[in-house]
């Protein structure tokens, strides 16, 4: 059997989803936007403080659904990209004194530069592979966070504590309300940015790409280019989550970002719906709240119900918190008529 | 030099483990094109069955055969319910159910047996191998029942029908039907197989890592690392990637300054990336074509 009589018809990694499916109508995002401002107003400091890790993993699924949803590349190690977000904003704001929001688009920075060059070897992977070098990447990071020679900068195995900011401008609020608003403030002008990349002439790369990677680079698309940069705004807006979550947390430690947060991202996108970016913060939602209800239901089982609950996602609703939301805009439409 | 052969002796002796590891990761990629992510953890649950019937008062032959059995049947169960149907299903869907699956089996074998680590019995004893100290007759054990298992398969593969099918399943699908295969069941074929080389694996690696949920964590890792290594589509290259990669570990140990027990899995990071870089089919494997 000689190596070339081999044809291997692979099915496309992602499905395509068509680009005006990716997000939400004007109205549905003014009554959201409406629902995110008023909320945390008539809630407890503890559940604002949720939905604050509510935006900020809302972000990092986000990014996540760029990459996947984007451009059809996996990835099981945004939470590699999250620490060295979360760790560049606790060591300059501990260490150098910079202001905390000063410390974001840093943070934001380097993560891109670090995305753009795990991107290049990555370029070389596909599918599987990639899911695996990204997997091991997600479990490398907390060995090389602990090591001895960025101990005197990252505190090693015992971390960082970082101090929360005040309200500025004297704002009769508490730190953890002025977070949440400022939280929110950072999510939507990302979420706005990435509606806007994807909708332009380098989103319509992305999706190219993902598509049919040969039949783009015929059209003269620049595959090599556009999945490195998809990798890296991908790992820059996580870069800015892993930031916002240091300060929300106000604490970094190598084991707060393990594989478990890699993965709880990822499932955050496949229960999102993958290429729907609204989705990114129902799948926020499940992957904060629901190990809270499989606690309740079993406290030994929950690893059980949350793997049980996601084949029901995958068997039930493939497509996610997409589906859903379709199936629901039929029911209201069929409403309306009758 | 003696401090050299010492240690690559006794990276062939941990070797071995991602040897085992390895041969069931290929398996499970032959017969269905993915990454199993829960292999680990699959082969931890039949470890724990086998110590458990072994607390039953079953002698450890008997519960080996028995485990082999179950993880056979069980491998086979999990794809017909859970993975049949997603067989049409982008990547993406069975990597999640991959990760679905991994928490389950987690977090009931953490339910059932508790997470306090358990000592493991080894049938060939832990005494000095041949008079050296750095190979136990454990480990030399490891070895042989690896290359036993190897040979098995090579034999399986090339000269029984079912293993012909089995390879004609894998590679040509839409051909192996029109001749008469049942493609669907080789592919619960390999299931079942793969688990049942993982179960023989955790049994060996539990007397060396001790028994608990999450004892396959680390070892994972290198099983992909050693089968990347030697080529995802070659049985052959798995082993050899085993055992490369434990010598490769030893020495970078002793080796490199800096790189100690902290830096291992690093270190695996490092390889799989440089051969996924490098030589994408690894060291044994068929470099894979595609038709435009």
């Amino acid at each position: 059997m000689s190596a070339v009589d081999e044809v291997v018809t692979e099915a496309p990694a992602v499905e395509a989803v068509p680009k005006r499916a990716m997000t939400l109508g004007y109205g549905t995002s003014l009554v959201m936007l409406a629902l995110f401002l008023i909320v945390p107003l008539l809630v407890k400091n503890f559940i604002v403080f949720q939905l604050t890790m509510l935006l900020i993993y809302g972000l990092a699924v986000l990014a996540l659904n760029i990459l996947t949803g984007g451009s059809g590349q996996f990835s099981l190690g945004q939470s590699a990209f999250y620490a060295v977000g979360a760790y560049t904003s606790a060591i300059l704001m501990e260490h150098a004194g910079v202001n905390y929001a000063l410390t974001l688009p840093i943070a934001g920075v380097i993560c891109f530069a670090f995305g753009f060059l795990f991107g290049q070897p990555a370029l070389r992977l596909s599918g599987v592979y990639l899911a695996l070098a990204t997997f091991a990447l997600a479990t490398a990071m907390p060995q090389l966070l602990k090591l001895g020679y960025f101990e005197h900068w990252t505190g090693g195995v015992q971390g960082l504590v970082v101090t929360k900011p005040d309200a500025p401008f004297g704002l009769p609020m508490s730190q953890d309300m002025w977070l949440y608003y400022f939280t929110l403030a950072v999510t939507i002008a990302i979420y706005i940015f990435s509606v806007n990349l994807l909708r332009s002439r380098s989103g319509r790369a992305f999706m190219a790409i993902r598509d049919n990677e040969i039949a783009a680079s015929a059209m003269g698309v620049d595959v090599a280019l556009y999945k490195t940069l998809a990798f890296g705004v991908s790992a820059g807006i996580t870069g800015v989550a892993g930031g916002l979550g240091a300060i929300a947390v106000q604490f970094v430690a190598p084991d707060s970002y393990t594989i478990t947060l890699a993965i709880s991202l990822f499932l955050g996108m496949v229960v999102g719906g993958v290429g729907w970016l609204p989705g990114s913060i129902v799948g926020s939602a499940f992957i904060i709240f629901v190990p809270n209800i499989a606690e309740g239901i079993s406290k030994g089982l929950s690893g059980a119900v949350f793997g049980v609950l996601l084949f029901l996602v995958i068997f039930l609703v493939p497509h996610g918190a997409r589906q859903v939301a379709i199936v629901a805009q039929q029911l209201v439409g069929k409403l309306k008529k009758n | 030099m003696e401090l050299f052969t010492n240690q690559i002796l006794a990276g062939i002796a941990t070797g071995a483990i991602y040897a085992c590891m390895a041969l069931a990761v290929v398996m499970i990629y032959q017969a269905i094109d993915h990454l199993n992510f829960a292999q680990g953890e699959m082969a931890m649950f039949s470890t724990f069955i086998s110590w458990q019937l072994m607390q039953w008062g079953i002698p450890y032959w008997g519960a080996f055969i028995l485990t082999l059995a179950f993880s056979f049947a069980g491998g086979i169960a999990i794809e017909r319910l859970l993975f049949k149907p997603l067989a049409k299903a982008p990547i993406l869907t069975n990597v999640a159910g991959f990760i679905a699956l991994f928490a389950i089996i987690n977090s009931v074998a953490g339910l059932i047996w508790d997470f306090t680590i358990k000592q493991y019995p080894t049938p060939f004893g832990s005494h000095p191998f041949l008079g050296s100290q750095l190979i136990s007759t454990h480990q030399a054990g490891m070895i042989g029942v690896t290359v036993l298992l190897l040979i098995a398969l090579y034999f399986f593969f090339q000269f029984t029908r079912i293993g012909l099918a089995m390879r004609a399943a894998a590679s040509v699908p839409e051909s192996a039907r029109l001749v008469g295969i049942n493609t669907s069941w080789m592919i619960a074929l390999g299931w079942g197989m793969a688990a049942a080389i993982g179960s023989i694996a955790g049994m060996l690696i539990a007397p060396v890592v001790f028994l608990e949920p999450n004892m396959m964590g680390g070892v994972l890792i290198y099983g992909f690392a050693a089968a990347v290594l030697g080529g995802l589509t070659s049985p052959f290259g798995a082993v050899i990637g085993g055992f490369l990669v434990g010598i490769f570990e030893n020495l970078a140990g002793t080796y490199i300054p800096g790189v100690g027990n902290e830096l291992k899995l690093p270190i695996a990071l490092a390889l799989i990336i440089t051969v996924l870089v490098v030589k994408p089919a690894g060291l044994f494997g068929r470099p894979i074509v595609k038709r435009v």
